[in-house]
């Protein structure tokens, strides 16, 4: 290999040079945006530090005070730890109903709208836009300013919690689907158009079982999301296990076995949506 | 100089290699026949590691490469390339980057990660391109690229391994008769110049007479042809394709000069084999 590089044909060296200034541009624009990347993470780090209050690296050393506090305190106190898991049930279930229903509800907003925003499948080409423009707006709210707002028009209760997941919900999942519908086979759809089946008919029977495994994987990897985002809204007054929890985590009430409770209570909660989901979607994957 | 004793692989209740018993002195052109199902894939995939060997040995130099493992294991498929019936490139990257994927164990994680190749690395992978006469083609995505030149991309791959053997897994089972002439005559340079071992599972009887020095025949796991081409008769091969009064060569033929009605006819009862 050594001749041929010491009589390499003009044409040879002229590739050569070619492909290596190629390397070279490529390795410059690699080496800048890491140098971007390092700037932007250390100043936002600067920026954020800064601005706190107490400073993070004043604040590092302490990191471990609360947990430990919680953790000594539900210690002390385990034999209560059953019976008050026992009596978090009834208010997680409320939180999973809660998310249950958003999942579903949002789950179907979003297959519409991710069929509606694909290029390629989309019921009204020129309309991909508007309907990409309304995912964003969904996703765009936090579920907790919605929920707020909801709240205050509907009064306190499950149902404004629903509502607010199940739009962002709707939102996010639409993003995702489109995104696996993008890259569905197009020859079934139009094996379907050839036989003059309408839109409807056609991504139904054409797109649908195709896509169904991924949508079913990100629609079960949103509903883990949701339990906790139903958990959270409780916080601002929608009941369930979040309202548990912030009447018992606040400071020197003595309630961190509570705490400790309805934590294990949602870990188990997520721990079983997880194995329930992945055998649905090893099944559907696989076929009946 | 490569040995293999008994070797054999069992899934679950079928046997696909059956104690297989070969000798090579010196670096060769080997081309194993049989019918698909026949264990050539398993015996070639055993020697470059990608499937262990249920018993039995595979002797390089006179070390048993079956029971090495972890960097060693590593530094054995580097010296034993493989070429692939469906290529195996990573479609998305450049030619030349793939090629460069042939010096993967001797690089650290760290260049590999960022791509920083040393340079000499990539000259010599265009070398090899112009070599085997697509260095044009080197800042492609693999990908864009027809099935033929992507195969010599493959054998490119395999070249900057500097390997010792070259194991070829039906390389022409997926191009068409122009390309299939120009890879096998590819494997045959690497034999010749190069001083290479080569070994290829071959579907068709004529380009393993072509090409090969030696040929062995497989069916159902075992060795029951050795020989040369010309000890390869007609009645031999019905032996190990199992075939009766009917099969001719015609009809596994890749050649141009054969792409009459018999080949035509010949592929579309007769599918290619995975």
């Amino acid at each position: 290999m050594t001749d041929a590089t010491l009589n390499a044909a003009p044409n040879l060296r002229r590739m050569q040079d070619n492909y290596l200034e190629l390397v070279r541009r490529k390795r410059m624009y690699g080496g800048l945006i890491l140098i971007i990347f390092i700037s932007v993470l250390v100043s936002g780090f600067m920026l954020a530090d800064h601005r706190n209050a107490g400073g993070f690296w004043d604040g590092i050393l302490n990191i471990g005070s609360f947990p430990s506090e919680v953790v000594s305190e539900a210690w002390a106190n385990r034999a209560n730890l059953p019976g008050l898991m026992w009596a978090a049930i009834p208010s997680l279930i409320e939180t999973v109903n809660i998310a249950l229903a958003s999942t579903l509800v949002g789950a179907l907003m979003g297959g519409v709208f991710a069929l509606l925003a694909t290029r390629g499948l989309a019921r009204w080409p020129r309309l991909i836009g508007l309907f990409r423009r309304v995912m964003d707006t969904l996703r765009a709210f936090p579920e907790i300013v919605i929920a707020l707002v909801l709240i205050y028009i509907l009064g306190p209760g499950p149902v404004p919690a629903m509502i607010a997941i199940a739009l962002h919900t709707g939102g996010a999942l639409g993003k995702l689907f489109s995104e696996v519908a993008e890259n569905a086979d197009l020859k079934p759809v139009e094996g379907l158009q050839s036989v003059g089946a309408s839109w409807i008919q056609r991504m139904v029977l054409g797109v649908v079982p195709q896509v169904a495994p991924n949508w079913l994987s990100y629609a079960l990897l949103r509903f883990e999301i949701n339990i906790r985002a139903s958990a959270i809204l409780g916080f601002v007054g929608s009941g369930g296990i979040g309202y548990e929890l912030k009447t018992s985590m606040q400071w020197g009430q003595g309630k961190y076995d509570q705490v400790v409770a309805i934590f294990l209570v949602l870990f188990i909660t997520i721990v079983i949506v997880d194995q329930v989901s992945s055998y649905f979607r090893d099944k559907l994957v696989k076929g009946h | 100089m490569l040995q293999f004793d008994r070797l054999t692989k069992t899934f679950g209740a079928n046997t696909a290699v059956d104690s297989v018993t070969l000798s090579f002195d010196k670096p060769i052109m080997v081309g194993i026949i049989g019918r698909s199902g026949a264990g050539k894939s398993t015996v070639l995939r055993m020697m470059n590691r990608l499937t262990d060997a249920s018993s039995g040995a595979i002797r390089f130099e006179g070390r048993d490469v079956t029971a090495l493992q972890g960097a060693e294991k590593r530094a054995w498929q580097s010296q034993c390339a493989m070429i692939f019936q469906q290529f195996n490139l990573v479609p998305r990257m450049d030619v030349v980057s793939n090629v460069l994927h042939g010096t993967l164990n001797r690089q650290s994680v760290i260049t590999t990660m960022f791509n920083l190749f040393p340079q000499a690395d990539i000259l010599k992978a265009i070398e090899i391109l112009e070599r085997l006469g697509i260095a044009e083609h080197a800042a492609k995505r693999a990908e864009a690229l027809s099935g033929g030149q992507q195969q010599r991309v493959a054998i490119a791959r395999a070249v900057m391994q500097n390997p010792k053997i070259v194991l070829a897994d039906e390389p022409i089972a997926s191009l068409d008769p122009m390309n299939a002439q120009l890879v096998m005559q590819d494997l045959r340079r690497i034999h010749e110049e190069d001083g290479r071992m080569v070994i290829a599972n071959l579907h068709t009887l004529d380009t393993a007479r072509r090409y090969c020095d030696r040929i062995i025949g497989m069916r159902a796991g075992r060795v029951v042809f050795d020989g040369t081409a010309d000890q390869l008769t007609t009645g031999a091969a019905r032996d190990i394709y199992g075939a009766d009064e009917s099969f001719s060569e015609a009809a596994t033929s890749t050649e141009i000069g054969t792409l009459d009605r018999t080949y035509a006819e010949a592929l579309s009862t007769d599918s290619v084999p995975a």
